[in-house]
């Protein structure tokens, strides 16, 4: 039976992973080869490294350290960050990342996601999608969100649900969905929008922002209709131990990778 | 000394480090002659296979894959390469194991592609030799190949059992990345290495 994934974010810069509540503050929290290893050791069904500062300052991601987890870890990476042409993705794969993943260029040039998915494969192509609740959305009784790009600091005026469909008849192979009103609260993750988008489209759903303790793991798969969630800091910071957390999602009847 | 054969439709970076991790030397190459004299041959790849095709007749890759007689290992789109014929734009294939590659139930109500870990069962050959039964092990594909007398082993997905795994003599083919499958991979690729070993 397909397990549910449980993947550990690093949001790195500069070689460190960092960890920023509501996209700011950013908190040291180690090295990011060492993590990788750590983690792929513990049970991590994969792993997405963020060059969270890539956009903003123009930068690429850093290709050595792509490398150099390549060679680390035998589990399959996602890289994003900055990625905005076919080249960016060839250099990265080539280097030995599974997939990447794409955010702003996805709002920008939506077309993008249809000449890398015919250049390299839907497979390697995750859609990174930074959603905020905004009652101007709401329709039929149902709650609204809206896409936001640049590490969730510029709003695009394109509706949650509609967008992640558009992305999947592009032809992304998977789409990571962080709610930025959850991120860093430790409160759960958005449950509700999560399941919508899931089930609006064919590809797996990555759920990402608001993991505080191992039932809301548990929430995601199911009533989030999740099929994987992703976290950061309270991996990082021990909190919440991977096997511990498999372990519990196996007793509550949740396909997992033991 | 492995080779793992270069075109148009690959992954290679990951196998050549998994192989690394193993401590075997592996060279990427697209040349006959250095193919056929490899003690083993990976053929790796990941996308599509009706363009793969295309490229393949365009060199001499085909011939020398059906010339081997050394231990070989097709991965993921280089196991339905060696296959018959595939229902991905209804393209033939190199026709190595007689069996064909279908395309999931899109009705049946699972997301496709088939996308992460998933128990392989009905384990046989050495291949799997010291694998526990529905050990997990990392997919991602959209088409399957059916299954035949030359599976050895299974998954199962949108409703059907397929073939994680095919063998004919001394090819060998997963559908599965053994090279993403953490220690279960890693020892899969590493009996992979001992078949035909003396």
């Amino acid at each position: 039976m397909l397990a549910k994934r449980i993947i550990p974010c690093l949001d790195v810069c500069n070689g460190r992973t960092v960890k920023g509540v509501n996209f700011v503050n950013l908190i040291d929290a180690g090295n990011a080869v060492e993590l990788a290893t750590q983690y792929s050791e513990k049970g991590a069904d994969e792993l997405v490294f963020l060059d969270i500062t890539a956009t903003v300052e123009k930068r690429r991601t850093l290709t050595f350290l792509v490398q150099d987890v390549a060679k680390a870890i035998d589990i399959p990476f996602t890289v994003g960050g900055g990625i905005n042409t076919l080249d960016d993705v060839d250099i990265l794969l080539s280097n030995g990342a599974d997939k990447i993943s794409i955010n702003s260029i996805c709002v920008k040039n939506p077309n993008i996601i249809e000449e890398m998915a015919r250049e390299f494969g839907s497979q390697c192509v995750v859609c990174a999608l930074d959603i905020k609740r905004n009652n101007s959305f709401d329709k039929n009784g149902l709650d609204g969100y809206e896409i936001y790009t640049h590490g969730g600091r510029v709003a695009t005026g394109l509706d949650a649900v509609e967008f992640a469909k558009d992305v999947y008849n592009r032809g992304a192979g998977e789409i990571l969905l962080t709610s930025m009103d959850s991120d860093g609260t430790k409160k759960g993750f958005s449950l509700d929008i999560t399941s919508r988008i899931s089930n609006a489209v064919s590809i797996p759903v990555i759920a990402s922002g608001g993991a505080g303790n191992m039932e809301h793991f548990k929430d995601v798969f199911t009533t989030g209709s999740a099929d994987a969630a992703l976290a950061a800091s309270i991996f990082h910071f021990g909190e919440v131990d991977i096997r511990d957390l498999k372990r519990y999602l196996n007793n509550n009847n949740i396909s997992v990778r033991l | 000394m492995v080779a793992i054969i270069k075109y148009n439709a690959g992954n290679i970076r990951s196998v050549i480090n998994a192989l690394d991790r193993l401590g075997v030397e592996s060279v990427v190459t697209d040349e006959p002659k250095v193919i056929k004299s490899a003690d083993r041959v990976i053929f790796p790849g990941v996308g599509e296979a009706s363009t793969a095709m295309e490229y393949l007749k365009k060199t001499e890759l085909i011939s020398t894959l059906k010339s081997l007689k050394q231990p070989f290992l097709g991965i993921c789109l280089g196991m339905q390469l060696i296959c018959n014929k595939s229902e991905e734009n209804n393209c033939s294939c190199i026709d190595l194991i007689d069996t064909p590659v279908l395309k999931f139930d899109t009705t049946f109500g699972d997301k496709i592609p088939h996308v992460g870990w998933n128990t392989i069962t009905n384990l046989k050959t050495d291949l799997f030799k010291d694998i526990d039964e529905a050990s997990f092990t990392y997919f991602v594909h959209s088409y399957y190949v059916a299954k035949s007398e030359y599976t050895i082993a299974t998954c199962n997905y949108c409703g059907v059992d397929y073939s994680a795994a095919i063998n004919k003599d001394n090819y060998y083919a997963v559908q599965f990345h053994p090279e993403k499958s953490g220690k279960v991979g890693a020892k899969i690729l590493s009996n992979f290495l001992k078949i035909g070993a003396k």
